[in-house]
C-alpha cells in the first residue's frame, strides 16, 4: 500500500498555504511533517483527509480498497477530540466503533489498551485534557483504518501515555499500515521527516 | 444501518440528557401557547379561532429554538469532520441526524398539543386535527431548517441567522397546516385537501433538505 499526494496547492482565505507539493509513504512507514506555526502541517493533513479540497494536486492511496476513498480509509485525529460531554467514556467510544464501521475491535478492550479502563461508566465532561486524547486515541484502535492522520498526537499525554502510544504507532506500522503525523516534537518511533514552511 | 442508528441513537441520548435540547423546546411551546390567552384577553370565541394558529406558531418557534445546534455542536467538537469522512453517505447522515431531532424535539411538541389545546379552548374534534397537522407538518419544518442549520455552521453564525434563513421556507407548511386545522373545525373546506398539500411538503423536504445540507456542508468545511 502506498499513500502519495502529488503537486498539491492548497489556498485558505486567498493565501497561499502550500504549492508543489509532493509526499508519499508506504506500508510500515511514518511520516513525520515538522515545521513552524503556520506553515500549513494541519491543511496538508486536512487535505489528504479530504476535509480540505486542494487547490491543485491529487492524492492516491494504491494497494488500499478500490471502492473507499482516501478518506474513508483513514483515521484523522484532530485538534478537536469528537467527544460528548454528556455521554459516557463507553458511550463516546461505542458510538464512534458502530458509526465508522468496517472491521471493529472490542469498545471495552480498546479502553484498556489506553489506560481509561477504570472511568468507562465516567461521562465525558469528567475528563482531563490527557484522558480526552487518550480517549480519542481509542477512537484509532476501535475501527480498523491502514491510514493514520495525526495532528499533534502527543500533546496533552503524559509520560506514560507518550510512552503507551509509542507502542500502539509501532503496532499500527507493524500491521503495514501508514502514519502521517504533524508535529513539533519528535515522535519516538523511526519516521521520515518532511519539513514545510520557509521555501517549501 | 448500523452506523445511521448509531448517529441516531447518540444524538436523541445527547438531546434527552441534561443540558440537551428535548426538553427546552417543550418549556419553550408551553411558555408561549399560555402567554397568548394573557395577551389576547378572555374571550372564549376569538381563543378558539385563534387556536390552531397560535399552536402552529408556537411548535414552529420551539423546533427553531433548538435546530441551529443541530450541526454547529458537531462541528464546534470535531465530530462532523469524522462525519463528513465516514463510510456512510453525507447525505443519510444528515437525514439521520433530522430525524433524530424531530424524534427528541418533534415529536414530545405534538404529545403536548393536547394539554396546551385546553388553555385555548379547543375541543376533542380541533385538538386532535392540530395534533394531526403537526405530526404531518413537523418534520417538513425539521428538514427545511436543517438546511439552514447546515449554512449556520460555514457562516459561522447560529441563531439568528438561522431564523431569518428558515423562516421564509416554513411559511407553506403554516399555511397549509393552519388551514387544515382550520377546515377541520369551522370548514367550509374539506379537511383532506389542505392535508394532503401538507404531507406532500414534508415528503418534497425529505428529499431537498439532506441533499442541499449535505452539500452546504462539504463546501463549508475548513
Amino acid at each position: 500500500m502506498r499513500l502519495s499526494g502529488h503537486n498539491l496547492r492548497c489556498v485558505r482565505g486567498g493565501r497561499e498555504v502550500f504549492s508543489g507539493l509532493d509526499f508519499a509513504a508506504s506500508s510500515g512507514e511514518a511520516l513525520a511533517i515538522t515545521g513552524p506555526n503556520g506553515s500549513g502541517k494541519t491543511s496538508l493533513l486536512r487535505v489528504i483527509a479530504g476535509l480540505l479540497m486542494p487547490s491543485d494536486g491529487a492524492i492516491t492511496l494504491d494497494g488500499g480498497a478500490a471502492e473507499l476513498t482516501v478518506a474513508e480509509q483513514a483515521h484523522y485525529l484532530g485538534h478537536r477530540d469528537a467527544l460528548k460531554p454528556a455521554l459516557s467514556v463507553l458511550e463516546n467510544l461505542s458510538f464512534w466503533r458502530d458509526f465508522l464501521g468496517g472491521e471493529s475491535d472490542d469498545a471495552g478492550r480498546c479502553l484498556a489498551s489506553v489506560g481509561l479502563d477504570h472511568a468507562t461508566h465516567l461521562p465525558a465532561a469528567y475528563l482531563s485534557a490527557g484522558q480526552r486524547r487518550r480517549l480519542s486515541i481509542a477512537r484509532l484502535l476501535v475501527a480498523r483504518r491502514p491510514v493514520w492522520l495525526l495532528d499533534e498526537p502527543t500533546s496533552a499525554l503524559d509520560t506514560k501515555g507518550q510512552d503507551l502510544f509509542v507502542n500502539l504507532m509501532r503496532d499500527h506500522l507493524a500491521g503495514g499500515g501508514i502514519l502521517i503525523a504533524a508535529t513539533h516534537t519528535p515522535l519516538g518511533i523511526d519516521a521520515r521527516e518532511m519539513r514545510m514552511g520557509a521555501g517549501s | 444501518m448500523t452506523a445511521l442508528s448509531a448517529l441516531i441513537r447518540r444524538d436523541i441520548r445527547i438531546a434527552l440528557r441534561v443540558g440537551g435540547g428535548a426538553l427546552i423546546g417543550v418549556l419553550f411551546f408551553l411558555t408561549v401557547t399560555v402567554l397568548m390567552p394573557f395577551a389576547v384577553g378572555p374571550d372564549l370565541a376569538l381563543l378558539s379561532r385563534l387556536g390552531p394558529a397560535i399552536l402552529w406558531l408556537g411548535a414552529l418557534l420551539a423546533s427553531l429554538l433548538t435546530l441551529d445546534r443541530l450541526f454547529t455542536a458537531d462541528h464546534e467538537d470535531g465530530s462532523l469532520d469524522l462525519i463528513v469522512m465516514s463510510r456512510t453517505p453525507l447525505e443519510l447522515a444528515c437525514a439521520a441526524k433530522a430525524l433524530a431531532h424531530w424524534l427528541a424535539a418533534g415529536l414530545p411538541l405534538i404529545v403536548a398539543t393536547p394539554v396546551l389545546g385546553l388553555l385555548l379552548n379547543l375541543d376533542g374534534t380541533a385538538t386532535l386535527a392540530v395534533a394531526l397537522t403537526l405530526l404531518a407538518g413537523t418534520p417538513a419544518l425539521t428538514f427545511t431548517g436543517m438546511i439552514g442549520a447546515a449554512l449556520a455552521v460555514t457562516l459561522h453564525r447560529g441563531g439568528l441567522l438561522l431564523a431569518v434563513l428558515v423562516l421564509p421556507l416554513s411559511i407553506p407548511v403554516l399555511i397549509f397546516g393552519v388551514a387544515a386545522s382550520q377546515a377541520a373545525i369551522t370548514g367550509p373546506l374539506s379537511f383532506g385537501t389542505p392535508f394532503s398539500i401538507l404531507c406532500a411538503l414534508s415528503l418534497v423536504s425529505f428529499v431537498v433538505g439532506p441533499f442541499a445540507a449535505a452539500a452546504s456542508l462539504r463546501h463549508g468545511l475548513d
